[in-house]
């Protein structure tokens, strides 16, 4: 894809005098649905927050639709910000308690078209409401009186009211039951439909897996791998990313084939043969946990839990290359990874 | 046999200003000697007010009725000394923050041995030795440095790792994990099962691990009960669970969960409407509103969990293998 919406250079978030992202490069085009994964600490939320300028970076740029967002002065800012919303993981948090879901979605229609008539704000507030799968008639009620699933659906319908070209999704479904988390997921499936960006930050991967087009992997506030979503899970290169995916508690595979159709419902089909082994998890890849980077060091951030690491890993710190065709990985030994030298697990 | 745990309908219920809203509504329950019993179900269903009751834990607005027996004795008739010999030390248990469950201005050494003094009455010098040494077991690297820090010098892998030493001092018969690795990373995650499953091996003591992830619980339970709603409605061996799910609630839930492999879907399937609201449907089956086999039976009638040892449901349609 060529139609680049969102293009980040060099980024790089200090805390004081911590790095918390460091020298970020990617881009995202209209229409993608891009996946953020890593582990917390890792500067996802931090990367989200200053894309947005909602923090504001050491150096780098953010250009988005041609713009760059981290030099252009404030109207010009507000103006662009229409095209770039968020939403955030704790939904009632992120509702204030004491607006009606009516005033909270016609709030920013109320800042960038005040031109617009009380009924036409209406109607489109109860437009926007069953998008999300809520009814038109709740708009008179307050957050309080909604569950999780439903605040992060009136989150996500505020964020979507003035048609932004990229929603960035922070944890959304993290709080979430599984029975509801498929619900949002399915929303943003639709959104992604009609043509909407979105960056999708979370830590579980298989939900990444069913949304993204996508995937950027973070470790300690560096990308140490950018693949498509199928070579990302068929064929990860990073360590890091390996250790993660080897990482997920599988559910035994019986569980999904096994599980019968309810009356009425096209049986699943394509499911694997039941084998009703439990599966037991894999080996985990990297020991250890993230630890508190001394910039002082050099060579790569993840060497110390690497199962291969090798004394170039200690002095040099692997750039971001192309391994395969729009797959990059930050690893000395992505080559011998991608020849099968270390047997998947 | 007798069980190491044994719950028999189990009520607890919370009044509020309107009335009271029953959390657990009769569940009974066994838990039989280093037996590990996975407890799934999600936010609301119960799950965790079940052994809040069994340790005594409960808010002053929760009334609680039936039978709580471990090792013999009625947890539910004890007082708050005899209560405070049990818990603690044959009966521990484990909660999701491990920040919030450790006291912040107490050194990780301190709060160990605490423990020792209190239940073995050992010196705090031994008590301390033996800290060390059960850091050790539980793989928290440098112990003796660890036991003259606070915890919050300590990830949060490391505090839970520190809270399952904890649990582990007095050799309980029972520990409860209440999910114990949500709010974890990933890989932490892993790790942290990885350790409990050793410990169990090693220990022999029985555990419950209370989760709303049933691939949490997979990989090391022998027998999985699904809760919806204040109530039981599954109680069968793991694989027996995974392989032919009876409840409808139970394989709805299976289908939800997003995998890692298998083939990539178009749409993620979900689970239509909400739990009921407690309280809200007294005699009738409380999924029937979300159950597609629901029947006119299922409205008026509340199912009984009944079958066999390895699998038992409380449903009038079960699904059938």
């Amino acid at each position: 894809m060529n139609n680049t919406l969102l293009r980040v250079r060099d980024l790089r978030v200090d805390f004081g005098a911590h790095a918390v992202v460091r020298g970020v490069n990617f881009d995202l085009s209209a229409g993608e649905t891009v996946g953020l994964v890593g582990e917390s600490g890792s500067g996802k939320s931090t990367l989200a927050r200053a894309i947005l300028r909602l923090l504001q970076a050491a150096q780098g740029s953010v250009e988005f639709l041609g713009l760059d967002l981290l030099k252009c002065p404030p109207a010009a800012l507000r103006a662009q910000r229409r095209g770039l919303q968020i939403v955030f993981q704790d939904p009632l948090a992120s509702l204030d308690p004491r607006m009606t879901v009516g005033e909270t979605i016609a709030e920013p229609l109320k800042v960038f078209e005040p031109g617009l008539s009380a009924g036409a704000r209406r109607q489109k507030v109860g437009d926007m409401l069953q998008r999300v799968g809520l009814s038109s008639e709740v708009s008179g009620r307050y957050p309080h009186e909604f569950s999780g699933g439903q605040c992060q659906r009136i989150g996500i319908a505020r964020a979507m009211i003035l048609s932004p070209k990229l929603l960035i999704c922070d944890e959304i479904v993290s709080s979430l039951d599984v029975s509801i988390q498929g619900q949002i997921v399915n929303l943003l499936l639709d959104l992604q439909d009609a043509g909407m960006a979105v960056l999708f930050i979370s830590h579980n991967l298989a939900v990444v897996r069913h949304l993204c087009h996508r995937v950027l992997v973070m470790y300690l506030g560096k990308l140490v791998e950018i693949a498509p979503c199928d070579a990302l899970f068929a064929s990860p290169v990073h360590p890091y990313t390996r250790a993660l995916l080897a990482a997920v508690p599988h559910m035994p595979h019986a569980a999904v084939a096994a599980a019968p159709a309810a009356p009425g419902e096209p049986a699943s089909s394509g499911e694997p043969a039941a084998s009703g082994e439990v599966d037991t998890p894999g080996e985990v890849d990297a020991p250890g946990e993230v630890a508190a980077l001394d910039l002082t060091a050099s060579g790569c951030a993840f060497r110390d839990r690497c199962p291969y690491a090798l004394p170039v890993c200690e002095t040099s710190d692997p750039p971001l290359l192309e391994v395969a065709p729009g797959h990059w990985a930050a690893c000395h030994r992505s080559h011998e990874t991608l020849n099968g030298l270390f047997c998947a697990s | 046999m007798t069980a190491t745990l044994s719950v028999d309908r189990l009520r607890v219920s919370f009044s509020h200003r309107t009335g009271s809203i029953d959390a657990v509504d009769r569940v009974s329950l066994e838990i039989a000697p280093s037996e590990c019993v996975g407890i799934v179900g999600e936010s609301g269903s119960g799950k965790t007010q079940i052994f809040m009751a069994a340790m005594g834990l409960l808010p002053r607005n929760a009334q609680v009725s039936g039978s709580v027996r471990f090792a013999g004795n009625e947890l539910l008739a004890l007082d708050a000394p005899a209560l405070n010999r049990v818990r603690g030390s044959k009966l521990t248990m484990i909660f999701q923050d491990p920040m919030t469950s450790l006291t912040p201005h107490l050194k990780i050494g301190t709060q160990l041995a605490e423990v020792m003094v209190a239940h073995l009455g050992v010196s705090w010098k031994d008590a301390r030795s033996f800290a060390g040494r059960m850091l050790e077991r539980v793989h928290v690297p440098e112990p003796q440095r660890r036991l003259n820090q606070y915890p919050h010098e300590l990830s949060g892998g490391m505090r839970q790792r520190v809270m399952i030493a904890m649990s582990l001092l007095c050799e309980p018969s029972l520990v409860i994990a209440d999910e114990p690795t949500t709010a974890l990373d990933v890989t932490i995650q892993a790790q942290i099962i990885e350790l409990l499953r050793a410990v169990r091996g090693e220990f022999g003591m029985a555990l419950v691990l209370i989760s709303h992830d049933l691939a949490v619980v997979a990989g090391l339970a022998d027998r999985i009960l699904v809760m919806y709603a204040g109530n039981v409605v599954e109680n069968s061996i793991a694989a027996e669970l995974f392989r032919h799910p009876r409840h409808p609630y139970t394989a709805e839930l299976l289908k939800c969960m997003p995998s890692v492999s298998g083939p990539r879907l178009a749409r993620l399937p979900t689970l239509a409407g909400q739990p009921p609201r407690p309280g809200e449907l007294l005699e009738a089956c409380p999924f029937a509103p979300r159950c597609s086999r629901a029947a006119d039976r299922c409205r008026i009638e509340r199912p009984q969990l009944s079958g066999s040892p390895a699998s038992q449901v409380a449903c009038h349609f079960p699904l059938t293998a």
